[in-house]
């Protein structure tokens, strides 16, 4: 797993895996002052990201997400990686922004579909660096 | 990489630190500008300032960054409509626009071509006058992915502009990140029809481009933006359209508080209905009645003299911003009446609001008798 992944944000992370079962517009749907989501008809409404890997397949919404995942990055209350199925800018830019601003690390990677879909709630993930392999450390949750 | 000829920046939009920092990290580093480049809408009414009840430090951040923006030659049009500016975009054009709804009417309305772009690649792509030779830019990425046809519903819902947001609220939900096709619409389908199927599914999805055939400009036929049939297929039906508009609205039982008209600013056409629709009509007194517009359109309004009867009527104009992106409304305990789908969409995270949606005209009404008023002919046949 993970000779395929694009990395638009390099760096390393480690974390228990949140799935996200509908894309979500981090502007209008993500508190950046707590890191849950408020978007009152996301399904995941009240799940905080802080410090999880973030599985979202793809953006939506608001091309202010950018602003409100860096945000997010500056006061720690991000989610420690996020991992796409599509390449998305504004989310890359957002982490790219505030990493360069803050020197903090989020990493974002981008799977394949058939990749994407072995990452469910509650795994243990490991992004490394070079070459951003994924990794599953213990697969607790396994379905 | 390819050249582009105008840029649309949302990042002066103050969303928190993270953004003001890398604003003046530009700005201080003396950036510019190199090609056209108009401004988002702010956290601020700058032209009413009184009107924003937001703390006093977002309000000296909001305007830092503003500021900031302006000082790299960013022009102060602060609307998320720039296509209602006097000069926007033409057929083919290069550009990189952010804002959602802007950027789906830029491609699908005006036939112009930028991708997807949000904060700080905005205004790198305007000092740079470049952005990334891919995806909507080029013909490839430009081709429909999913069919939508329109087959059992009435024609008189179709002629009306409340239909609008809830087809563009419903495809969002549809498409993913998709590029759908619309069959089925009236070739006469208006500008803001079109711009409020943009804006909702800009908001419920990741739409950036849509067709409509025998509408927008790049679909002539449907040949013209598919591959040899090579498409999905999903026919709307009235009972999707139910289902998509009951979806816009959270609860009705609760006071109206608000109403809330302008979600992408109201046009100049926008404003010419409302204005017949508020002929004689005065705002109750328990109900606050706002209109968000850009400061280029209140400016032909004012010309046009229709400023008193607005006034008489007892609404308020909001110009710079949006009444679901910043505090304004003053009472967000029970619900706030709209006529957009974005509005819909946003207010309940933004504002802690309920939220119900009707036409401009059920709107206006509502605001009138200060509790939520129904046509109940508008959706007959749904």
């Amino acid at each position: 797993m993970g000779s395929d992944t694009n990395v638009l944000v390099a760096g390393e992370a480690t974390g228990t895996l949140i799935r996200l079962e509908e894309p979500l517009s981090f502007w209008g749907g993500l508190d950046p002052s707590t890191g849950s989501i408020i978007d009152q008809r996301h399904p995941q409404l009240g799940v905080n990201l802080s410090g999880h890997i973030l599985a979202m397949a793809y953006g939506r919404g608001s091309s202010s997400s950018t602003g409100v995942l860096a945000e997010a990055i500056r006061l720690g209350t991000a989610p420690a990686a996020i991992i796409l199925q599509e390449p998305d800018m504004i989310v890359m830019l957002g982490a790219l922004v505030a990493n360069e601003l803050y020197g903090t690390t989020c990493p974002v990677v981008v799977v394949d579909r058939a990749t994407f879909e072995t990452f469910v709630n509650g795994l243990t993930v490991e992004i490394l660096e070079g070459g951003a392999i994924i990794r599953v450390i213990p697969p607790f949750l396994c379905n | 990489l390819l050249d582009i000829v105008g840029a649309h920046v949302d990042s002066c939009i103050f969303n928190g630190i993270a953004g003001l920092d890398f604003a003046e990290r530009l700005r201080d580093g003396g950036a510019t500008v190199c090609v056209p480049t108009t401004l988002n809408v702010s956290t601020l009414d700058l032209l009413h300032p009184e009107l924003y009840r937001g703390d006093d430090e977002s309000r000296t951040f909001s305007k830092r960054l503003v500021d900031a923006y302006i000082d790299m030659g960013g022009m102060p049009t602060f609307t998320c409509a720039p296509y209602q500016l006097s000069q926007r975009p033409a057929f083919g054009d290069q550009i990189a626009w952010a804002e959602s709804n802007a950027i789906v009417f830029a491609n699908s309305v005006l036939g112009a071509r930028t991708n997807r772009y949000g904060d700080f690649i905005d205004i790198s792509c305007a000092i740079t006058g470049r952005a990334p030779a891919a995806g909507l830019h080029l013909d490839e990425g430009r081709r429909g992915t999913v069919l939508f046809r329109l087959v059992d519903l009435p024609d008189s819902l179709v002629a009306h502009d409340v239909f609008y947001p809830v087809l563009g609220h419903l495809i969002g939900l549809a498409s993913g990140n998709g590029v759908p096709v619309i069959e089925g619409l009236p070739a006469d389908t208006t500008e803001d029809q079109l711009k409020a199927i943009g804006a909702a599914a800009a908001s419920s999805g990741s739409v950036a481009l849509f067709h409509a055939v025998g509408v927008t400009p790049e679909a002539t036929s449907l040949d013209a933006v598919s591959r040899d049939g090579d498409i999905d297929v999903v026919d709307i039906t009235h009972r999707d359209i139910a289902a998509a508009r009951d979806q816009l609205t959270t609860r009705t039982d609760l006071p109206l508080r608000a109403v809330a008209l302008g979600t992408p600013h109201l046009s100049i056409e926008g404003f010419a209905q409302l204005i017949q629709l508020l002929d004689g009509v005065v705002t109750h007194d328990d109900v606050e009645f706002y209109v968000s517009t850009g400061r280029d359109t209140l400016a032909d309004v004012e010309r046009r003299g229709w400023l008193d009867a607005l006034e008489r009527a007892g609404v308020t104009l909001v110009t710079d911003t949006c009444t679901y992106v910043t505090p304004i409304i003053r009472r967000v305990d029970g619900v706030v009446m709209t006529d957009s789908g974005k509005w819909a969409w946003y207010a309940p995270g933004n504002l802690g609001v309920d939220v119900a949606f009707g036409s401009m005209a059920e709107c206006v009404r509502s605001a009138t008798a200060g509790r939520i008023v129904r046509d109940p002919e508008l959706w007959h046949g749904v």
